[in-house]
């Protein structure tokens, strides 16, 4: 129990950093991103691309941070690849939501077109790479760690939930005391009155844009890490992800950090009763729970 | 091609696309005509078919028993199939609409995603449901004695067209009714339809509930025309995906406009068949994935540029008021 | 001089319907002019109309002779004219620190003298600046709206019913800093349900009803009116 309950956390670290960034679109751009989900699984594929293509092709040697199951090559892709998504994102925004919101389409409508996107995305990234299961590392023995307590973990799930919270710490800083941040925080807050403010929502929108997808990539790459890459993995996270914003109240990125932690270790719990393929309906269970008996999360109001 | 060999492939065509109309017209029930986000389509599209299915074929015995397992057999005739496919299916709507019906919109969508998704899971991983992953099959076809097998498609042709005006008439008739006008006051304007909650409710709950009922309906077209069914068939692409994109592109509040939609886009699924057959060798695995990114892009087009699809809602709906 | 003229506006936010019809209003500089008239008059909608929250549809708005009628608010507060909105005018989860800095957000330079004075009219604030603003009374909560609009150094201050919701006491100490804040250079339109105590303190009024002027004068001679002390100033 205590290792489903350890696992849970590194999978809720996942988690979390989807539900982060989406929880931040749902409050500042105003809509359900169902394409959230894809921009884990775009984070993870353009880092298999960085690691097995392009840096080989650079010259860059490969290596291993033993007992960690990558090396330089995946350290470097890492921020590139958040920052490739990063990218995407705003690009998603501008091409097709942004147009949406300017002929005052309703949320529904927004999300129905993100539902769009994230066949899109993942229909591209099909086309690309195809159907099969893919690992960064094929072929290699990644031995569990003994702890005290009972406790069996793989160095790189201890690595993948230092990593979460590194970029959530990162997040905070960045939100408390960086101009931009504070103006996110204002246009959560009141967009109204950010407006009234003088601060340009537009860019607002757009920096939330990046850091949500950033931090859903960097998500998909470290589950990558940890288990595998396959074309559907974010249209499995899709169902966690929305229960844990929802679970932290909308719009509250700590709410979706918590949500995060208790959506995975739940999942991994319920693996002790019931199938493993039913991780999902599990989460998804919790979320009609919670949209049920207090619907507005955690930490909202009545 | 033979002059026979291609009337039957458009036949089969025909018959698909009607199929997906009677879904595209559940679906206006609920979003065209009610504003209910429903992204679960492939929950009801699941449970349609396999309620059919199970009503239809008998229980399995002796050996056979040992490969195939459902829960029930009732080797009943085929329009008890669709009856009671349209029943459970307006059951299963009931339940999923008394916790997420007073939800806001995307709430629901989310909820209705994850039920279809759950369905799925369970469908696919309790063997003794509906015999898992692999399946059922050989689902009775209504007349098939009357041709011979390879004329069979022309009499489901019929079949599926009596099946799809019956409710294209009936869902006319609800619409024009007092009940259908409340039902667009609801969608236009919730707070200024100036009803009580629970009135707004019980009449989201009827539509959804009978939108759902349709859709059952279409499931069970599907499996007694394609006569084996599996869970793989009833994913978000197909399910659920590909009939809202027909929905938006017909023209959403518009009867017809659900099946003019659900051919125009058929056809148009149908045709990158034939430009993804163009492909190189290597490329051909690729093709369902370029056929559905076509797709999917063709939904965002017409939600920038056309969101009223090709017929637009449907003006006059009551010649009382307008 | 004229430093604000709204000419001729007619606006609205439905279509086809207009809340203001030919409303024409003059801000000369240092001055306070204050707006009354009965509920529903159309006195917020002038507000948001200056201030870019709703385009024109007839008439046009110029600052010191610059046409910036219907241009987006963040422009129209670059060129020096603040807004403070009736309601949900702070952000709650910031602070009252933070609050402020939003305030400055489109400011290039330094803005620290900026601050100093807005705790110098406000020391309350000062005490509390680590707090949530959120979690202030009514009467801190509007200080904190004014604050974050003074922070622009603007030129022009829009006040939407600054008096709402008080407590009486309050009331008078928000209108002495109104006045306190007039004597540093900035010109003020303030929009009031308390028409009487409005006018005490500014030098010119409009009367609106239906989204039309009615009268408009110094306001001494409105409160001296008798018609109009009758009708609005609640006899």
């Amino acid at each position: 129990m205590i290792e489903l309950i350890v696992y849970g956390i590194v999978l809720g670290s996942i988690i979390a950093l989807g539900a982060i960034g989406l929880t931040m679109v749902y409050r500042i751009v105003g809509f359900a991103n169902f394409a959230h989900g894809e921009f884990m699984t775009a984070g993870a594929y353009i880092a298999l691309f960085f690691v097995s293509i392009l840096l080989p092709w650079m010259g860059f040697p490969d290596s291993r941070f033993v007992p960690l199951s990558f090396g330089w090559r995946m350290v470097v892709a890492f921020p590139f690849t958040m920052a490739a998504v990063a990218l995407i994102a705003i690009l998603l925004d501008k091409i097709l939501y942004k147009k949406l919101r300017a002929k005052k389409s309703g949320a529904v409508i927004l999300a129905m077109s993100s539902l769009g996107a994230s066949f899109i995305i993942r229909m591209t990234i099909l086309i690309i790479w195809g159907s099969d299961y893919i690992f960064y590392r094929p072929g290699l023995m990644r031995p569990a760690l003994h702890l005290p307590l009972g406790i069996k973990i793989r160095p790189d799930q201890i690595f993948i939930f230092c990593a979460a919270i590194f970029l959530v710490i990162l997040l905070h800083l960045f939100l408390k005391r960086t101009k931009m941040g504070k103006a996110m925080r204002a246009t959560a807050d009141n967009t109204d009155l950010a407006l009234v403010t003088g601060i340009d929502t537009e860019r607002i929108i757009s920096w939330t844009w990046a850091i949500g997808g950033g931090l859903a990539a960097a998500g998909g790459v470290l589950y990558g890490i940890d288990v595998q890459l396959h074309p559907g993995m974010g249209w499995n996270f899709l169902i966690p992800i929305f229960a844990a914003t929802i679970l932290g109240s909308i719009g509250n990125i700590y709410g979706a950090l918590i949500g995060g932690f208790v959506i995975g270790i739940a999942q991994q719990v319920s693996t002790a009763f019931l199938a493993p393929t039913y991780k999902l309906a599990v989460a998804f269970i919790i979320m009609i729970i919670i949209l049920l008996v207090r619907p507005q999360g955690i930490f909202g109001k009545e | 091609m033979e002059f026979s060999g291609i009337l039957s492939y458009i036949v089969s065509l025909a018959i698909m696309a009607g199929i997906y109309a009677i879904f595209c017209l559940g679906l206006n029930i609920q979003w065209g005509y009610t504003g209910l986000f429903n992204i679960g389509i492939a929950g009801f599209f699941c449970i349609g078919a396999y309620t059919s299915a199970m009503i239809t074929t008998p229980m399995p015995s002796g050996i056979y028993a040992q490969y195939v397992h459902q829960i029930f057999g009732l080797n009943l005739p085929f329009i008890f199939g669709l009856l009671g496919a349209a029943i459970v299916c307006g059951i299963i709507a009931l339940l999923i609409g008394i916790p997420t019906l007073r939800l806001g919109e995307d709430y629901l969508a989310i909820a209705t995603l994850g039920i279809a998704e759950t369905i799925r899971l369970i469908f696919n991983n309790e063997q003794w449901l509906a015999n898992g992953p692999r399946g059922l099959m050989d689902m009775p076809q209504p007349f098939h004695n009357l041709v011979s097998p390879q004329n069979y498609n022309y009499i489901y042709l019929v079949i599926t067209i009596i099946a799809m005006v019956i409710i294209y008439l009936a869902i006319e008739k609800a619409i024009r009714s007092p009940w259908g006008r409340v039902l667009r006051a609801i969608r236009e304007d919730e707070g200024s339809a100036s009803m009580s909650g629970k009135d707004i409710f019980n009449f989201k709950m009827q539509s959804l509930i009978f939108g759902s009922m349709v859709m059952g309906i279409g499931g069970a077209l599907y499996a007694h025309y394609t006569k084996a069914i599996s869970p793989s068939v009833f994913t978000p692409l197909y399910g659920t995906f590909i009939i809202w994109v027909m929905l938006m592109a017909g023209g959403s509040g518009n009867n017809k406009g659900a099946i003019l939609g659900a051919y125009v886009i058929w056809g148009i699924w149908v045709g990158t068949k034939f430009v993804t057959d163009f492909l190189p060798y290597t490329l051909q695995s690729r093709a369902p994935y370029i056929r559905f990114l076509i797709i999917g892009i063709l939904l965002e087009i017409i939600l920038l540029y056309r969101p009223q699809g090709l017929m637009g809602e449907e003006k006059r709906i009551s010649k009382l008021i307008d | 001089m004229t430093i604000l003229k709204v000419e001729n506006v007619s606006a609205g936010y439905v279509t086809e319907s207009n809340i203001l019809h030919n409303l024409s209003l003059e801000l000369n500089e240092g001055e306070i002019v204050s707006v009354i008239g009965p509920n529903g008059a159309g006195k917020s909608t002038l507000l948001k109309t200056i201030f870019g929250l709703l385009k024109p549809r007839e008439g046009r708005i110029l600052l010191k002779n610059e046409d910036i009628s219907g241009l987006k608010p963040f422009k129209i507060a670059q060129k020096g004219v603040s807004y403070v909105p009736q309601v949900n005018n702070v952000f709650p989860s910031l602070t009252i620190q933070e609050n402020l800095e939003m305030g400055a957000f489109i400011r290039d330079d330094d803005y620290t003298d900026t601050m100093e004075e807005v705790y110098a009219l406000f020391p309350v604030l000062k005490e509390r600046r680590n707090h949530k603003a959120g979690q202030l009374s009514g009467g801190q909560r509007q200080m904190v709206a004014m604050g974050r609009a003074l922070m622009l150094k603007p030129q022009v201050l829009l006040l939407d019913e600054p008096s709402a919701g008080l407590a009486p006491i309050f009331v008078a100490s928000i209108f002495d800093k109104i006045k306190e804040i007039n004597t540093t250079g900035v010109s003020m339109i303030i929009v009031e349900q308390n028409a009487k105590e409005a006018l005490k303190m500014s030098h010119r009024g409009y009367v609106l009803a239906m989204g039309q002027n009615v009268l408009d004068d110094k306001s001494d001679a409105l409160l001296a009116n008798e018609e109009v002390g009758r009708l609005y100033l609640g006899g």
